[in-house]
């Protein structure tokens, strides 16, 4: 029962903060599901996130329904995307039902505009961070390249992050393995 | 019938959506100002700005909204299914698969693989993160709030929670 009351601070603490839409919400559950509860690994998380962007879909919902279910179970699932979604879609309900006849909302934008520079600082850290952690497993040889043929695809081609992160799944699991590998 | 339309309204968009909830918005509002006329694009776009000022994905939200306004309670239940529904369940089904193979050499190796392409995505998000900063507030306060930030969670190890909070806080009033 802890595990689920853990699973759903993680996850509502990152839904009720994450202002700015689905991306500001990355840094956010990488703290609570690796940091904080210790649920998994950077390692893991680095796959979940991976694999999350190769389907369609909101980031936020993927994440908490397949790290709560890889936690607690269906009940972890189930508790983690109630605790992700329910809270901003109540404030949303609430506040279209009761403030429709107010047309700014100058405050609320305005403190949605100061959550993105630190949303921005957390993201930055955890690039360096898996820049860290890539260099560690793979070496700058096997590294640099994934890491240029990324930024090539993404950055310059403008392809999808799931295409690159598909066609990288796709060589991890088809190319054979070397004899130092198995080895190891 | 009106829950199978919802249903179908954010079935489409749900799976479509590559990209997360942003890429899904035009699609979402193909579906429910177009197609079935539940709302006009003013009211839709109403919905959309407030939303984005809002905390939580934006497919999310809008999904709730709208599914309640048009079918109540079930219906924001029959709209948010259809949104988070079938990209979890193959989710499931694909982290399950490694997961269950994780001790084979080349499942190992596909972690290390994606790491690279997960460094760039995190980097290209981050730099949208700081233009919409600069864009919003000007270099000043970018500077200050992400000195101020970087403090906070590296140096002093504050809980994001709190350093979120106070980010809101800062917003709300000087910006």
């Amino acid at each position: 029962m802890a595990r689920q009351r853990d699973i759903f601070i993680a996850f509502f603490r990152s839904g009720m903060l994450g202002f700015g839409g689905g991306p500001s919400t990355i840094p956010l559950v990488q703290k609570e599901v690796v940091d904080t509860f210790q649920m998994m690994t950077d390692e893991e998380f680095a796959d979940v996130l991976a694999i999350g962007n190769t389907l369609p879909g909101p980031i936020i919902t993927k994440m908490a329904g397949y790290i709560g279910y890889r936690v607690g179970g269906w009940l972890g699932l189930i508790n983690a995307l109630i605790a992700a979604i329910l809270p901003s879609v109540i404030l949303m309900i609430l506040f279209l039902a009761t403030l429709k006849q107010f047309k700014d909302f100058d405050f609320v934008k305005g403190m949605s505009n100061g959550v993105i520079p630190i949303v921005a600082v957390m993201l930055g850290v955890l690039t360096w961070d898996f820049l860290k952690k890539s260099h560690k497993s793979l070496g700058w040889k096997v590294g640099g390249i994934i890491l240029c043929v990324s930024i090539v695809g993404m950055l310059i081609l403008k392809l999808h992050p799931g295409i690159i992160i598909a066609g990288l799944l796709l060589i991890a699991l088809l190319l054979p393995i070397k004899k130092e590998e198995r080895k190891e | 019938m009106i829950y199978i339309q919802l249903f179908l309204a954010f079935f489409y968009p749900g799976i479509l959506g590559y990209g997360g909830g942003p890429a899904s918005i035009p699609l979402i509002e193909y579906e429910v100002v177009d197609k079935y006329g539940w709302m006009n694009t003013s009211e839709f776009s109403e919905v959309l700005a407030l939303g984005n000022s809002l905390p939580g994905p934006i497919a999310i939200k809008m999904a709730g909204y709208i599914g309640y306004e048009v079918g109540g309670v079930l219906g924001a239940i029959v709209a948010l299914f259809a949104t988070v529904g079938p990209s979890l369940v193959a989710m499931l089904i694909l982290l399950n698969i490694l997961y269950r193979y994780r001790q084979s050499p080349k499942v190992k190796r596909l972690s290390s693989f994606v790491l690279p392409a997960v460094v760039v995505l995190l980097a290209e998000l981050t730099f949208d993160f700081l233009i919409t900063s600069y864009d919003t507030m000007g270099i000043i306060y970018t500077i200050i709030l992400i000195v101020g930030a970087y403090i906070a969670l590296e140096k002093l190890k504050i809980h994001p929670v709190f350093v979120v909070m106070m980010g809101l806080i800062i917003g709300g009033i000087f910006l």
